[in-house]
């Protein structure tokens, strides 16, 4: 072990750290007040759209905790050793960014006071109620993952339970997808390819979102990461992109042809304003063409190219779910196959969205509290990856 | 020995404290009477009754008439302002304040007597 | 091992746990079974015998005309206003057949399904059918996760946006809890018609019981063609539409 650079965070910089997120929170904690107190009227949230910024949040942080552990999950269960060193801090990565989307969720709930309700009245064809099983066992057992890297006696059970990780979070992706799955009657939803796509958008996200994490913590330290290392990983996140890139593209298509869809998917991907905006240039140009650019363009590929790239695929992955999960809802519902119908509740009527600073807060808060957990599990225990020492030249 | 008898003469005050009974909240009982059963088993045991009989009532469609929160509005609301939750004096509100046990109820619930509603709502 | 706590080979002890959980138990158990007692006097739990539904004739629904909203709004206390974030439980629907150009008006509200998605998506069990048909919001349970909103094909759910004050003692609504029509409820449990129904100048909302062969509704849906909305999804609504 001693062989290894000890990494320690500077304590000044480390509490300033701690100071920012916390003020974060703390503000996040504020919209949450004040949504509590006035109910929702106060966020851009309505009838018609129902879920909103909150959600594109919480949906991003709970698939990218899943999809962080990718990282480690190539560790254990392929047997990498780069891999293997940083599955620790994945295993952090995943605790923090659950912990900040459960918290947006259950805290955008009308009645959070009742989780305690949730907890005992279970309705077993309710993916909800899956997830409350899954997101927890995640917790559960990504901590005993972790033990399993860390306590040296347990060194003999971290492949098992490795697999055991892996396996659950597919499941869990598998239950975040489901969840627009089964949502029958909309047209944005209720199809098969909805958990498939996600598993894949999670490897993607994920690994970003490490790259993001793990770059900063290296920067913060004053160390410098194999070039190797981190190309490799950037030629990993590229074949990511494609392969999101391949089931966004296989879902639209599909619609597509459909006649009965043609109507949905004019709006989301031609006329829908600032939903192909976000698709187009968010998601599609911004979100993956870029990166992909960035990572395989001869002559660039290495160090800040690549920092660039995961943090435009994060950005990317908020536009696509901002687009998926409000897009979906402000296209009205067919209720009448074959009719023009007009209403006082918006049936046949496109729903205008407009987000309220509440809501922006509210998902702030959520980031505050996974960077909060992930810095002060990096200061605390032995979360950063030893490598071997590298030559610069 | 000495911080033992110390001690059992704190606990003795809180005995002390309930026979006094002078800080007891004055509740407005509206019309009052008694009509499940007697006030000290209704004290312990009111909030079993209500959340037994909400389940009942909501989910298998059980109306008892004696039962019903409607019911108990009826009666108990105060006979000046038709409520039971309007003032600190309120039938519900009196004892729950001095116990400081936060009432969900009348999130939803109406608190006021029906029969006053109507009247309000007919004009 | 020390065996100090043992008299006459009886660990004193364990003893003394049983005792205190048995005791602690019969406290937990006792409310419940008192409560059974007083309970028994009136056991009129709804049958799934009946299946309470609406057979809406749409020819004679006129555009422009909105009694059963107004009645529905007075007699739950819902503030008729339109805004996004107000409650609708009922509205009106001006329809035109875009092949044809035929023009018509119904009246849309929650069409109390046989299988219905609010209920396999509710994850605390709020969302759920009564024996009789009616689909209700049990607010008790409710968390206020607007999933059965997404999952209702007939948008029928509304979401309370603010705090309600001065509901009505019939209609228990409150913030942060999803709520639709109840057909009533209130009114069906005391042999009443809902509110709509009684409330239509053209008696176009024909209430009753579907599975009572000799009752109007049924015989009304066996001699006249009608159909469900979204049939395709195969719900089985209760509520049928004439004439669309």
């Amino acid at each position: 072990m001693s062989a290894y650079p000890p990494m320690y965070l500077k304590t000044r910089f480390y509490y300033a750290l701690l100071a920012a997120g916390g003020l974060i929170a703390m503000i996040g904690m504020y919209a949450v007040y004040m949504m509590e107190h006035h109910g929702h009227i106060i966020t851009g949230m309505n009838n018609q759209i129902v879920w909103g910024i909150p959600h594109v949040f919480a949906i991003f942080l709970v698939v990218a905790a899943s999809g962080v552990l990718n990282v480690a999950s190539i560790g254990s269960v392929f047997g990498k050793t780069v891999y293997k060193t940083r599955a620790r801090l994945a295993g952090l990565l995943s605790i923090a960014m659950l912990a900040g989307g459960l918290t947006v969720l259950m805290l955008d709930l009308g009645r959070p006071d009742r989780i305690i309700v949730a907890a005992t009245n279970y309705n077993l064809t309710s993916v909800f109620a899956w997830n409350i099983v899954l997101y927890s066992g995640m917790f559960g057992l990504t901590a005993v993952y972790l033990w399993t890297m860390m306590e040296r006696r347990m060194s003999p059970w971290s492949k098992p339970a490795g697999f055991a990780v892996f396996a659950w979070r597919f499941i869990l992706t598998t239950g975040t997808g489901l969840i627009f799955a089964f949502l029958i009657a909309r047209q944005a939803y209720g199809s098969a390819i909805l958990p498939p796509m996600f598993i894949v958008l999670s490897f993607a996200w994920g690994l970003a979102v490490f790259m993001v994490a793990q770059t900063a913590l290296y920067a913060w330290n004053e160390k410098t990461l194999d070039p190797a290392i981190l190309q490799r990983k950037a030629r990993l996140l590229g074949v990511f992109i494609l392969g999101s890139l391949y089931m966004v593209a296989t879902y639209h298509l599909t619609n597509l042809y459909f006649a009965h869809q043609s109507g949905f998917e004019r709006f989301i991907l031609l006329e829908g304003g600032i939903y192909p905006n976000l698709f187009w240039w968010g998601y599609v140009w911004f979100g993956s063409l870029l990166p992909l650019l960035l990572i395989y363009t001869p002559g660039l590929g290495k160090g800040i190219c690549v920092t660039a790239a995961s943090l435009l695929v994060t950005l990317g992955g908020f536009a696509l779910l901002y687009v998926f999960i409000i897009g979906g809802q402000a296209y009205p519902l067919e209720i009448f196959p074959g009719y023009e119908v007009s209403s006082s509740f918006a049936d046949g009527q496109i729903t205008s969205y407009d987000p309220s600073v509440y809501e922006f807060l509210l998902g702030f808060g959520g980031l505050a509290i996974a960077f909060l957990i992930a810095t002060l599990g990096v200061h605390v225990l032995d979360f950063m990856p030893h490598d071997k020492p590298h030559n610069t030249d | 020995m000495r911080l033992w008898l110390a001690s059992m003469l704190l606990c003795l005050c809180v005995p002390a404290a309930w026979a006094a009974e002078s800080n007891a909240p004055k509740l407005d009982i509206g019309k009052g009477g008694q009509c499940v059963e007697e006030p000290q088993w209704m004290r312990k045991n009111h909030m079993h009754l209500l959340k037994h009989q909400r389940d009942e009532t909501l989910r298998k469609g059980v109306r008892d008439e004696k039962l019903g929160l409607k019911n108990c509005i009826e009666c108990h609301a105060s006979t000046k302002d038709d409520s039971v939750i309007a003032r600190d004096d309120s039938f519900c509100v009196g004892c729950h304040r001095y116990e400081a046990v936060k009432i969900d109820c009348f999130e939803c619930h109406s608190g006021k007597r029906k029969s006053a509603w109507l009247q309000r709502a007919a004009k | 091992m020390n065996k100090a706590h043992k008299i006459n080979g009886i660990d004193i002890r364990r003893r003394g746990f049983l005792k205190t959980s048995l005791g602690a138990a019969a406290v937990a158990v006792a409310p419940g079974m008192l409560l059974f007692d007083l309970a028994h006097g009136k056991p009129e739990v709804v049958s799934g015998k009946v299946r309470w539904g609406m057979l809406i004739d749409t020819t004679q629904c006129k555009t422009g005309c909105n009694d059963c909203v107004t009645a529905c709004n007075k007699e739950n206390g819902l503030s008729g206003d339109n805004k996004p974030t107000d409650s609708q439980w009922i509205r009106k629907v001006e329809l035109k057949d875009a092949g044809s150009g035929r023009e018509l008006s119904l009246p849309m509200m929650c069409q109390h399904c046989e299988n219905p998605p609010c209920v396999d998506v509710c994850p605390t069990t709020a969302s759920f059918k009564r024996a009789d048909g009616i689909v209700l919001v049990d607010k008790h349970r409710c968390i206020g996760c607007r999933y059965c909103m997404m999952a209702c094909p007939y948008k029928a759910r509304s979401f309370v946006h603010e705090p309600l004050h001065d509901q009505s003692p019939d209609v228990p609504r409150g913030k942060g809890t999803v709520e639709a029509c109840t057909l009533c409820v209130h009114r069906v449990d005391q042999g009443m018609q809902p509110a709509c129904a009684d409330a239509c100048p053209n008696r176009a909302i024909l209430f009753g019981d579907l599975n009572d062969p000799q009752s109007e509704i049924a015989k009304k849906v066996r001699s006249v063609a009608s159909v469900q909305v979204r049939a395709d999804l195969r719900l089985n609504p209760g509520i049928r539409y004439q004439g669309l």
